[in-house]
């Protein structure tokens, strides 16, 4: 007979319980009771709201369960077995589960309830404090959600200060060696701290301190701590723990048979976790007990990483060596930045816990040793370069705390076919939740010898390299032909710009001409950057970032003309951004018509030569870094390559173009240049690598050459020259001896096939302009040309035209 | 009896202007905006509308198929819709609008849904 299951609460914990027993199956009606008005949603990622302010993509996949939201449960009867919310709702249960999670905190502080003050839990009290704004903030607490709360604060315009009572950031989680170094990286940020003091008072514009002093505060933000909402189960005479929170036995279950209570609501042996991970485990146990089974909760793991505030910060086991004669092994490098701690038994031969500051790559492998014999001497393992490698994980060691997966789990799923990440993550849900053992998966996928598929998409079995070399090895000119001999079926938005580019490295033509055109992404199509709202922005190439004056006023009379958005770029150029598809060629006839080429923003394809002012001006300059930026600028632009590729040119050791962070970096000596190569910056920063020093500028360009048409031929699809060096057999050595000692007998069809793109370079947007055929695809309208897209609007903002976010609404001033 | 609605063609372009393999924008006389596709197997025509990013830019999508269902990638964040339902394969949830077409003495009308 179908029982109903009452759960109460519809954040992370009781959406997880609800969604698993769906999953299991059981004849069990669910009906799901809610205080809070929005579908649950992932509150552990909740400081990513501030990045777009879109509250969908915090959404948690939707159960297909009755579910009633923005109704609060306001009564229990144990008796009768049933619930009554504030409207009125009466609901019979068989089993009720609370999942009322907890509230944040507030010292009962003089002002503590002033207009200015607010907490940091739910996507309404981010809304608040974004409509309330400000100039000066104060966040109270320096813990986890503190930091969180800070960076939000950061993200929104405020300059925020943190205080936090204990004498470092992070108690909790972190040792006073790792809160030192995390205290020191965030106070680079321009991030206030204030350890060991309490908050005496709030007032209008200020926070006062226990030791006297004042900070500046139009906005102030509680993150205290959290509380368990017992409320309910108070009432009703649940047993409630000492310190708060509804007591459950190993089984999750009350002191009522009938009812179990999960996540940060619940006292488990005497502790309530303020993690999503025992709550996980708790909804768990649950679910196997309402299915008839025993499940007892396992104990839960505290582990932790996360990035807060660009700092990565780890925590796990026993972190602040509690247990009796437990050693700490330390490895601190304020220099590097990092601060690594492990916690040995007293024996030194079993892993207890540790803290990880600021590089945290170790942590996957590390927490999983927890309790077990040490892989290596304790040293060794915090040492710079020596993390223990996966392979050596014991079977039962778990790689995904969030969803407790262990690393037996994942090699039987390999066994049973998944072959790649997102298999084992639908598979097992590994990787699903804080996703930092995604790394360890592809480790294990290696290590159980499946081979990461190269293929380009679904329409090709060949690499990008490998499709390159047809192309080049056959007359093949066209994606029609090319798919229907060494491909299956239409093709698609993978495999189509790929063979795009690479017909386009192999000098066929412009980018738009016959098929090609068909091939080409949106930016392509346009040669120009497609914005959010549907309108482009436009780059013009100003090699090296020298412009004249006369130059600087044609863009600046065309963003007037246009009511162009305009912005300097990182890479020293100039972007003009809310021009429309039909105004497209318009701007550019007025750029092409004053000496301007396209800057190939839209492309990947090579995009700016940054560089310092040089030995002309500079009173430290030794080489002219500004002519050397153009005159490889001009020697590369148009070249199209599996990625964008970007490059700097510094003229002394100094290093103010910041070559080392670019694909390929000149830094100028007193004898001629060092060449820099595979530097990147964006997600994943490397310093590129030394590969020869002191040439002339000939032999700099003829090495150069080698290096981007190699790259060009063999890198993967959107695969930037970092990447494809790390990932190089050999690598440094290996690209060294091909394109300096000329190992492979290839430089010369290198050099060669770089001379010929040379020889064929020609603007892009001029071509346009002159071939009545592509300039008529410019039209907003194929039936109205000339009649402006109605969903595009545009509102001010410090003086320029922005876009008006298209159906995600401006939170409104209070 | 029946009720026989109207149904209200636009013309929109000569068939021999539309780029095989590629899409464009048109405006009806309702004021909606569509994407007009010309194919290997013919012509489709879709909402302009891409429901995930709100910006009318179907039409500047890459068209290609996905297990041999042909497709349109949506040029903002890469949703794929099916050309012939408008049915998003990346997300079942979500549909956009279709349309009538056809060729009409060289020229392609698109009618009212």
């Amino acid at each position: 007979m179908t029982r109903t299951l009452v759960v109460i609460g519809n954040g992370m914990v009781g959406h997880h319980l609800v969604r698993t027993l769906t999953e299991r199956g059981g004849d069990w009606r669910i009906v799901v009771l809610a205080e809070e008005p929005r579908p649950a949603y992932d509150r552990v990622a909740l400081s990513s709201y501030v990045d777009g302010w879109d509250a969908g993509k915090l959404e948690l996949a939707p159960v297909d369960v009755e579910t009633r939201l923005g109704d609060k449960v306001v009564e229990i009867d144990r008796a009768a077995r049933k619930v009554v919310t504030e409207q009125g709702f009466v609901q019979d249960y068989d089993a009720l589960v609370l999942a009322t999670g907890s509230y944040p905190f507030v010292p009962p502080v003089p002002g503590h309830d002033r207009a200015n003050c607010y907490v940091y839990r739910t996507i309404e009290d981010l809304d608040a404090i974004r409509a309330h704004g400000g100039v000066n903030g104060v966040v109270i607490g320096g813990g986890l959600l503190g930091l969180e709360a800070a960076n939000a604060l950061r993200l929104m315009g405020v300059r925020p200060q943190v205080v936090e009572l204990a004498p470092r950031l992070m108690p909790l989680q972190i040792d006073e060696g790792g809160g030192a170094l995390l205290r020191r990286e965030v106070l680079r940020l321009g991030l206030d701290v204030h350890c060991g003091v309490s908050v005496a008072g709030v007032e209008d514009d200020r926070v006062v301190l226990s030791d006297g002093s004042e900070l500046p505060a139009d906005i102030v933000v509680f993150s205290a701590g959290v509380r368990p909402r017992d409320d309910l189960a108070r009432t009703v005479g649940l047993e409630i723990g000492e310190r708060g929170g509804i007591v459950v036995d190993e089984g999750c279950r009350t002191s009522d048979e009938s009812i179990y209570a999960v996540g940060e609501c619940a006292c488990i042996d005497g502790r309530v976790y303020g993690l999503v991970a025992p709550g996980y485990a708790m909804a768990d146990v649950v679910v196997d007990r309402l299915l008839g089974g025993t499940k007892a909760f396992p104990g839960a793991d505290t582990s932790t990483k996360l990035k807060l505030l660009g700092v990565d910060v780890a925590s796990f086991g026993d972190a602040h060596a509690t247990s009796p004669g437990a050693l700490e092994v330390v490895h601190n490098d304020p220099v590097s930045g990092s601060y690594k701690k492990i916690v040995v038994s007293d024996d030194a031969r079993t892993l207890l816990g540790g803290v990880l500051v600021g590089d945290a790559g170790a942590y996957a492998t590390l927490r999983a040793f927890v309790g077990r014999p040490l892989p290596a001497d304790p040293g060794s393992l915090i040492a710079p370069a020596g993390a223990a490698t996966n392979t050596a994980l014991p079977d039962d060691a778990q790689v995904c705390s969030c969803h407790g997966v262990t690393k037996a789990d994942i090699v039987k799923a390999i066994g049973g076919g998944c072959a790649d990440v997102p298999s084992l993550k639908t598979c097992t849900k590994a990787g699903t939740g804080c996703g930092s053992c995604v790394p360890t998966l592809k480790q294990l996928l290696t290590s159980c010898g499946v081979e990461q598929s190269k293929a380009v998409c679904e329409h090709f079995t060949q690499s990008r390299a490998e499709l390159f070399e047809i192309i080049r090895a056959t007359n093949i000119r066209t994606f029609s032909q090319l798919v229907a001999e060494h491909g299956t079926g239409s093709g698609c938005d993978l495999c189509k710009p790929v063979v795009a580019s690479i017909l386009a490295s192999l000098n066929s033509g412009h980018v738009l001409e016959g098929e090609q055109a068909a091939l080409q992404d949106t930016n392509d199509h346009f040669l120009a950057n497609l914005q959010r709202n549907g309108t482009y922005s436009v780059v013009p190439r100003i090699p090296g970032g020298e412009i004249t004056p006369q130059k600087l006023m044609v863009i600046a009379e065309v963003a007037q003309d246009f009511g162009l958005y305009t912005k300097i770029t990182g890479g020293q150029r100039i972007d003009l951004f809310g021009a429309t598809v039909d105004q497209l060629p318009l701007i550019w006839r007025r750029l092409v018509d004053a000496g301007f080429e396209s800057g190939h923003a839209y492309g990947k394809a090579l995009r700016t030569v940054k560089s310092c002012v040089g030995s002309t001006w500079c009173r430290y300059g030794v080489q002219d870094s500004v002519g050397l930026a153009i005159e490889l600028e001009l020697r590369y632009r148009g070249l199209r390559s599996p990625h964008k590729l970007k490059a700097g040119v510094s003229g002394c050791a100094r290093e103010c173009a910041e070559a080392r962070s670019k694909d390929f970096g000149v830094i100028a000596t007193e004898h001629g240049w060092n060449l820099y190569v595979g530097g990147n910056g964006g997600f994943t920063p490397r310093h590129a690598d030394l590969i020869v020093s002191d040439v002339d500028t000939v032999e700099l360009v003829r090495i150069i050459d080698r290096f981007v048409m190699f790259y060009v031929r063999t890198a993967d699809r959107l695969q930037r020259t970092s990447a494809w060096l790390e990932a190089m057999e050999g690598g440094l050595d290996h690209l060294r001896d091909v394109i300096v000692n000329d190992s492979l007998g290839i430089c010369a069809d290198l050099e060669a096939a770089m001379a010929a793109h040379v020889r064929d370079y020609a603007d892009e947007w001029r071509g346009v302009l002159e071939d009545p055929v592509k300039l008529a695809r410019f039209s907003s309208f194929v039936n109205a040309p000339g009649v402006p897209d109605p969903t595009i609007s545009f509102r001010e903002e410090r003086g320029q035209r922005v876009p008006v976010k298209l159906g995600i609404p401006e939170v409104s001033a209070r | 009896m029946t009720a026989v609605q109207e149904r209200t063609w636009t013309t929109v372009c000569r068939y021999e202007d539309l780029l095989p393999g590629r899409g464009v924008a048109a405006l009806l006389a309702s004021g909606e905006q569509v994407a007009v596709f010309r194919t290997q197997d013919g012509l489709h025509v879709l909402s302009n509308h891409d429901p995930f990013s709100c910006a009318a830019v179907l039409s500047r999508g890459i068209v290609g198929d996905r297990g041999g269902v042909p497709v349109v990638v949506s040029p903002v964040y890469k949703q794929a819709f099916e050309l012939a339902t408008g049915r998003c394969v990346d997300d079942v949830e979500v549909n956009v609008a279709t349309y009538p077409v056809d060729v009409w003495d060289g020229y392609v009308r698109v009618g009212s849904p």
